[in-house]
């Protein structure tokens, strides 16, 4: 994958080597013409074939780990019936008509790159494969329907001519632009479905992938910087000269509500920063504390917040139908469930490397918004959007943290000050310490039950900060009235129950936070599939046959059906074994998972098997989703066990992997991974296996040991994980 | 202070403080960024690296300490992804944002120079690096298969 540091070097490298771009009208047009926003004659182009062959996907999609950008070329190459050996992966440039056309934005969030890509890329594929087949017959003097295609090259039958792609581009540049190509039937896929190997790994398993950390531009200075460790607070008075007195050390600079030093050295601007003893104004700092702020929340569930009223009702309906439901119920059940601030812990900490002048800014960047990045850059330092160049490099790790915009503008600001290129550098601890956290939450369900044990009503008392107050700077803080639906997330309403009413609180701590790989789903599916369990409990009913009973006919009961089968469900369990169950619906896809454990007499938990079934559609690569699930399930481990962020008077008490832990390679069971394909577009991939992993890991806590687990980590509760491979 | 390090088979020289990181001198003195920084206190290896075949974490070990030790970084492995360990990693499509893969490499070579097909239970005890994008399962697998191919090119030999 070509994403290097040197992006106006790689450009004038790109056009010298030639090639022409095959500009196609994306299809994202309908969404364009809706909006306004796209002129007619805007172009999208996807793919680049050069003269050598050389066949380049311009993707809009940052490569977090995620593999989409193979995942959507293949769908190009699949409808422009490309040789898979010729395709190279490139970042697109930050321009409107690469933005993906879900949200209107050069970004990369909610399992979105392939989802909402598919069919735009489907149709360009094929939009091209029908202008080079004109091309084509144009020059041969044939008719098109004659022509054929295969593996990059165009075949006359009759003739058994036959020529490369990259002969035919120069010819399609007159071509008119077919409005509606014909796509390639199901069974005539080519690359879609397949399991092809990512584009990107080669240079992950040789050192020569370049991550943001890794950019390396002329005369680059290196920066690296301590935030006030009390969220809010303000630099008051700052002595340089410490910092000063080090070697290498050239800057020492009051951002704010942060001190950077620049040196020659990343090593040497640390220890200048080790130097520095900066002393902070709190006083409009927060002052929160975890134990007090969560009793907040616990006494917010207990007031009626803002309802959440669905598009297609009013609050009146909301509440008539969940007081006639409550009215009909023979018994209830009430339950707070309580999460806390969780950090994304990208293994490559936050940096920037920017490069401001006085009329232009150049940034290179792992960033999962590129650009809400360009703009809030160009605000910044007072430059049109166009003045601000975005260089997207490979990213260690994202999970929403990237969305994120403070690291891009800490080092657009550093580098205008110091008159120089810089590299900025977090260290772990502030990358631990200066977080958008995953917020800390209290879910209060409430459900009323017919006389067959079942839910007819369910109410939903949601208390959290608000991501919208937070995130990209409070740009959508309109969003979160008259209720904060970041926080809302979804309702479980793919479960049979007759009325739901939510309602949200929002309660500031002043800690910043935001989007964590599932967003909501990380805190209300382990209330709701724990809440479920507790009423299959209550009813004497198996956990499995009761969520089978409340489910209607269709994707979800489906994937649950499917990991009972593969977790062997019915077959009965040693002593001090248990299983447990969870599902949701998330960013259009099913998913359900089973976790096998066995907990030994001090606590120490081994897990024995995770199951986990998802329904995304149409599966794209299915190696690489069965990866992402994988790593979801892991990534939720880690949260599930482990994972607390813990606010003392303002700041962060964790500072890095020692107190913030991750789970370990020993750790990990056997992990089966199952793929249906209930609908023939793709679904999210990326976030989905998080939301289920928690309630199904204490459901089947609760199996082997009575123990009923409502506020995690479980480390807090008293439990370790055992390595999964060792007796217990 | 000029000090002279050998890495890969090359010696270099790097103008730095006694006490810099082995980390830091890789990467900024000499560009060779494959090796990460994640934690600086010697707990997510991505910073791995052997010294004298051993395998170290180089951000909490000082480049004064290395003397005339050899220093094998990733880029040291293959220059095109030949290696068996290298190949049975692609195999198993194991990366995935791939900060933390430089690491594991250098942690499962040295694994599989001491014990050239390991079971489980010595697979868990060698690797303790960190993988945040949860790959750990496939690279139990790719070790396996990387033991499962050199075992097969001796076998061969013999």
């Amino acid at each position: 994958m070509s994403l290097t540091n040197t992006g106006r070097r790689l450009f004038l490298k790109r056009v010298a080597a030639g090639g022409l771009l095959i500009a196609i009208p994306g299809a994202a047009k309908e969404f364009a013409a809706a909006t306004g926003k796209f002129s007619s004659t805007e172009l999208r182009g996807w793919i680049r074939i050069g003269s050598d062959g050389i066949v380049t996907f311009l993707s809009n999609t940052s490569e977090l780990g995620q593999g989409t950008g193979t995942a959507l070329a293949q769908i190009i190459a699949n409808e422009l019936d490309l040789d898979w050996n010729t395709v190279r992966i490139e970042m697109a440039p930050i321009e409107a008509r690469y933005f993906n056309p879900g949200w209107d934005e050069y970004a990369t969030f909610g399992s979105g790159g392939v989802a909402n890509q598919f069919a735009p890329l489907r149709k360009a594929g094929a939009q091209a494969r029908e202008m080079l087949v004109s091309a084509a017959a144009r020059q041969w003097g044939v008719s098109p329907d004659e022509c054929d295609t295969k593996a990059g090259v165009m075949w006359h039958q009759p003739s058994g001519r036959s020529s490369q792609y990259a002969q035919l581009v120069q010819l399609t540049a007159d071509q008119p632009v077919p409005e509606n190509p014909r796509l390639k039937p199901r069974e005539h896929w080519s690359h879609i479905g397949k399991s092809l190997a990512r584009l990107d790994l080669p240079a992950k398993v040789d050192g020569g992938a370049i991550y943001g950390i890794d950019v390396r531009v002329p005369d680059m200075l290196l920066a690296t910087i301590m935030q006030c460790p009390q969220f809010g607070g303000r630099v008051r008075s700052l002595d340089a000269r410490p910092a000063l007195a080090k070697p290498g050390v050239l800057h020492v600079m009051d951002l704010g509500d942060a001190v950077a030093v620049v040196a020659d050295s990343f090593w040497r601007a640390r220890q200048g920063l080790d130097a520095l003893q900066p002393q902070w104004d709190l006083s409009q700092a927060s002052t929160h504390s975890t134990p007090q702020y969560m009793g907040m929340l616990h006494e917010a569930v207990r007031q009626d917040g803002a309802l959440y009223v669905p598009s297609s009702s009013s609050s009146e309906q909301v509440l008539d139908a969940y007081d006639k439901a409550m009215r009909s119920s023979v018994d209830m059940l009430d339950q707070d469930f309580s999460v806390p601030f969780l950090g994304h812990a990208t293994m490559e900490p936050m940096n920037a490397t920017a490069h401001v002048t006085a009329h232009s800014a150049e940034l290179w960047l792992p960033t999962q918004s590129q650009s809400a990045t360009q703009a809030a850059v160009a605000k910044a330092l007072g430059m049109p959007a166009s003045a601000v160049t975005v260089h997207t490099t490979l990213a260690g790790g994202g999970f929403g943290r990237r969305e994120e915009l403070d690291f891009a503008l800490q080092a657009a600001q550093i580098s205008k000050r110091c008159g120089a290129a810089v590299k900025l550098i977090w260290s772990r601890e502030e990358d631990t310490r200066h977080d958008y956290y995953r917020p800390a939450a209290v879910v209060r369900l409430r459900a009323g039950v017919d006389q067959h044990g079942m839910p007819v009503a369910l109410r939903i008392d949601s208390a959290c900060e608000s991501l919208y107050e937070y995130t990209h700077l409070g740009e959508f803080r309109a969003d979160a009235k008259p209720v904060d639906t970041s926080a809302v997330g979804k309702l479980p309403n793919y479960y049979q129950i007759t009325a739901i009413q939510m309602r949200v609180t929002s309660v500031d701590a002043g800690v910043p936070v935001g989007f964590w790989r599932s967003v909501a789903s990380s805190q209300n599916v382990f209330a709701y599939e724990s809440l479920i369990d507790m009423l299959a409990h209550r009813a004497g009913r198996d956990p499995y046959a009761y969520r089978h009973a409340l489910l209607p006919v269709g994707r979800e009961q489906a994937v649950l059906d499917k990991v009972a089968d593969m977790a062997h469900w019915q077959k009965a369990l040693p002593q001090g074994h248990g299983r447990g169950i969870a599902l949701c619906r998330a960013n259009g896809s099913s998913i359900a998972t089973v976790v096998e454990l066995s907990v030994n007499a001090e606590a120490g938990v081994k897990l024995h098997k995770i199951c986990t079934v998802i329904d995304c559609g149409v599966a794209v690569n299915p190696q690489n989703i069965r990866a992402q699930i994988e790593g979801g399930v892991i990534f939720a481990l880690s949260a599930a066990f482990y994972g607390e962020i813990t606010i003392q008077d303002g700041a962060v008490l964790q500072s890095n992997f020692h107190d913030y832990r991750l789970v370990n390679l020993a750790d990990i069971p056997v992990i089966e991974v199952a793929i249906v394909e209930g609908a023939d577009t793709p679904t999210g991939v990326g976030e989905e296996a998080v939301g289920p992993l928690a309630p199904a890991l204490t459901n089947a806590l609760f199996a082997a040991t009575g123990q009923r687990i409502t506020s995690l980590p479980l480390s807090r509760a008293g439990f370790n994980l055992l390595a999964a491979r060792t007796p217990v | 202070m000029l000090i002279s390090i050998s890495v890969n088979g090359v010696s270099h020289s790097a103008d730095v403080e006694p006490q810099t990181p082995l980390l830091w001198v890789l990467r900024d003195n000499l560009g060779l960024t494959g090796t990460k920084y994640g934690c600086g206190i010697g707990i997510c290896g991505a910073c791995s690296v052997q010294i004298d075949g051993k395998l170290q974490r180089s951000c909490t070990i000082a480049v004064s300490e290395i003397g005339d030790a050899s220093v094998a970084t990733i880029e040291g492995l293959s220059a095109h992804s030949r290696y068996p360990l290298q190949k049975a990693w692609i195999a198993e499509q194991v990366p995935q944002c791939g900060y933390c893969q430089s690491g594991m490499l250098m942690a499962a070579d040295a694994l599989l120079k001491q014990i050239p097909s390991p079971n489980d239970e010595q697979i868990d005890a060698a690797i303790s690096n960190l993988c945040r994008c949860g790959t750990y399962s496939r690279i139990r697998l790719a070790i396996k298969r990387a033991a499962r191919v050199r075992g097969e090119r001796h076998g061969a030999t013999v």
